[in-house]
């Protein structure tokens, strides 16, 4: 089963849904982080959502994903409940870690989501064994990496390409080329034209896509899966896109002008999908202003519902650290619970 | 030693090997009862290891389960932690300890921190195998003792194996874990040979110490290739100082209970292990039994171990800085 099949309407719909959530979403995070409601640091994903939702559409239900930093646009791709993730973000007790993680380290892996991460390269190994796992035990799924352009330039990834390339692991690695590591233009860290030419050092297909046009993302993920899934191995994707917000929220951007970024929201992933679902007669302007609505609601809700949610127990800090119980952990937190005196 | 065997099979079906062949058989029992069981690393495969352990295992599992990899540690040590978060239980050799640091980050930032960051979300069933130690002319980047590194960074396990036993229980008990462990293995003590259980089910539980020699005057907790020469030491004094002698087998967790218990009787403590003295694992033995012994000591606690130096590469050199039974030797004549 696709999660969404972008050739029918009903997916179509739901792919628009989805960019319209994640805008929401980090959109409320933005705000929420201004009013100084969130802690930690937020990476918003506004202005690459064709990206994260055309790859995920590409993908079948139990495939895994990796993720970045910026992970809250994969997350809403792959089916996560934005409410869980607001109540992570709050570091409230159910979020989808407990309070643990925060927005850097959401993760499902039952869901196929294997964490967003605060390294800068450290997504595409673990997307590697995750597409191991798959070829060991024949298992049919695909792994897909998300990763930014800066980390192209971090060596682990280019050892996480080249195993997948040589073992013929069902693998995509797909770059979400921004234009920018934190403050620094993708041309100053890269001295290729595209960065899809990596692709030909491990002989494996390379492209570029238009990463505004969340069509285009699902048609090269869909083929690059097929290929990973007949045992071809992996493909390396580089969609052009453009974060219209700062690297973190409080960003000053001295990197760039107003006018930079307006060249690119002239091009929004989200108005133009709009513009091509309305010429087609899928969507009316009112039911994408219904939509749109209907996805604010939504993440104001969920906002709403994580602020008033409980924060864990402090003993919970002492939980998860292994599957197995070590007295070095259990003696501490028993004895802090004796000189605390609480009964928790 | 205690052992975790299954009824029926008792004490005595052991039979005599080498450490090497000890681990070798362990991986062998496991991959044989757990398919999800493989290992992957450098040269694991046909060439069978640099050190020979993994030898012959290709032969009988074939090149899916012992695996080759290309030369990226990085690389396939987070696909070993991609792939344990999916599913599988992957047995990783890195080829020298010294080298663990080109992989550090997914060590650190994943292996380590990924069970707890999520919420307990996921198990992180892998076992690391990497080989540590001088003796050898190795010199400096492939001599070195990192045990303590893995046995103070919260959310990996460490284990050093003292006997061949100590080597397949251990070995076996870390790729059972669905926990992150780290076994270290000193190269030198590949050839040495020893009792090892045939029993399959033949575990020893993380964090156990073992009483390996029983003595009255003063306790010898010893790891690696200490162990043995502090139990030929605690036989050359027979009769003249009784030395009980401990093989830590687990450095995390660390079984505080036997080594108290042990310092209470004896009422003095010698910490020999192979790395470097300052801030390390002899510290972590000392503390926990001043902890909770401190009124059973009878005399400062003694460390044995190498001074913050590098292992050089003249044998002159490198005898100089090894530890050996002639210094736990002189460690004991200062507080006994
Ligand atoms: C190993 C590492 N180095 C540096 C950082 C700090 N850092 C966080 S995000 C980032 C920029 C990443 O750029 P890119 O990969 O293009 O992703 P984008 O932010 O554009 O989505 C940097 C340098 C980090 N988190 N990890």
């Amino acid at each position: 089963m696709v999660v969404i099949d972008l050739e029918t309407e009903d997916g179509q719909r739901e792919a628009m849904r989805r960019m319209l959530t994640i805008r929401a979403f980090d959109s409320k995070a933005g705000e929420l982080f201004g009013d100084g409601e969130l802690p930690g640091f937020v990476h918003l994903y506004i202005g690459e959502e064709a990206v994260g939702v055309g790859a995920c559409a590409a993908l079948e239900d139990d495939d895994y994903i990796t993720s970045t930093h910026r992970g809250h646009g994969h997350c809403i791709a792959k089916g996560l409940d934005p409410e869980e993730m607001m109540a992570e973000l709050y570091g409230k007790a159910d979020g989808y870690c407990n309070g643990k993680g925060g927005s850097m380290h959401i993760a499902d892996v039952d869901a196929g989501m294997l964490g967003a991460n605060g390294i800068v390269g450290a997504g595409p190994p673990l997307a590697t064994g995750a597409a191991l796992t798959s070829q060991y035990n024949d298992e049919g799924t695909v792994a897909l990496a998300f990763f930014g352009d800066g980390a192209v330039a971090q060596g682990q990834i280019h050892e996480a390409i080249n195993i997948a390339a040589t073992w013929d692991l069902p693998a995509v690695f797909l770059v979400e080329n921004n234009q920018f590591g934190e403050g620094t233009p993708v041309e100053k860290q890269h001295n290729v034209q595209n960065l899809s030419e990596t692709a030909e050092a491990y002989n494996i297909p390379g492209f570029t896509v238009d990463g505004m046009d969340v069509t285009a993302v699902y048609e090269a993920v869909r083929e690059a899966r097929k290929r990973a899934a007949d045992g071809e191995g992996p493909t390396f994707i580089e969609a052009e896109t453009y974060r219209y917000r700062g690297h973190f929220e409080g960003d000053q951007q001295p990197y760039r002008t107003d006018e930079d970024v307006a060249i690119w929201q002239d091009r929004d992933a989200i108005e133009s999908f709009k513009g091509r679902l309305v010429e087609a007669g899928t969507l009316t302007e009112s039911e994408f202003d219904e939509m749109e609505a209907t996805a604010r609601d939504e993440i104001e809700a969920a906002a709403a519902k994580a602020k008033e949610a409980d924060y864990p127990d402090p003993s919970e800090a002492y939980d998860d650290m292994f599957n197995q119980t070590v007295p070095e952990i259990s003696a501490f937190a028993d004895r802090m619970r004796t000189d605390g005196g609480e009964d928790r | 030693m205690s052992t975790d065997t299954a009824a029926g099979s008792g004490p005595a079906d052991t039979e005599e090997m080498t450490v090497r062949e000890a681990i070798r058989l362990a991986m062998r029992e496991e991959l044989e009862q757990d398919d999800d069981v493989f290992v992957v690393g450098e040269d694991v495969g046909e060439f069978g290891g640099v050190f020979e352990v993994t030898s012959g295992l290709v032969d009988d599992f074939g090149e899916d389960r012992i695996r080759d990899t290309p030369i990226s540690e990085a690389g396939f040590m987070g696909a070993a932690v991609g792939a344990a978060a999916t599913g599988t239980r992957p047995v990783v050799e890195i080829m020298f300890a010294d080298f663990l640091g080109v992989c550090a980050e997914q060590i650190i930032n994943q292996m380590a921190k990924n069970r707890y960051m999520f919420g307990g979300k996921t198990e992180m069933p892998v076992t690391v195998r990497t080989t540590e130690g001088g003796g050898m002319g190795a010199a400096s980047q492939h001599s070195g003792t990192l045990h303590t590194w893995f046995a103070h960074f919260p959310g990996v396990m460490a284990v050093a194996p003292g006997s061949p036993a100590s080597a397949k229980g251990l070995l076996k008990t870390a790729i059972r874990s669905d926990d992150p462990v780290f076994v270290f293995e000193n190269k030198m003590m590949y050839e040495q040979t020893g009792e090892v259980p045939l029993d399959e089910n033949f575990t020893i539980p993380l964090g156990e110490a073992s009483v390996e020699r029983e003595g009255e005057d003063v306790t010898v907790v010893a790891t690696q290739r200490m162990v043995g020469e502090s139990l030929e030491l605690a036989e050359e004094l027979a009769g003249e100082t009784s030395v009980e002698v401990i093989d830590l087998q687990s450095l995390y967790p660390l079984d505080t209970d036997t080594l108290v218990e042990s310092v209470n009787k004896t009422g003095r403590l010698v910490v020999a292990d192979e790395s470097p003295l300052s801030y390390g694992t002899h510290a972590e033995v000392a503390s926990r039994v001043m902890e909770n012994a401190f009124y059973s000591l009878d005399a400062p606690i003694q460390r044995v171990g190498v001074a913050d130096v590098h292992i050089p590469f003249s044998p002159a050199l490198e005898d100089e800085v090894l530890p050996h039974g002639d210094d736990v030797k002189a460690a004991i004549d200062r507080i006994v």
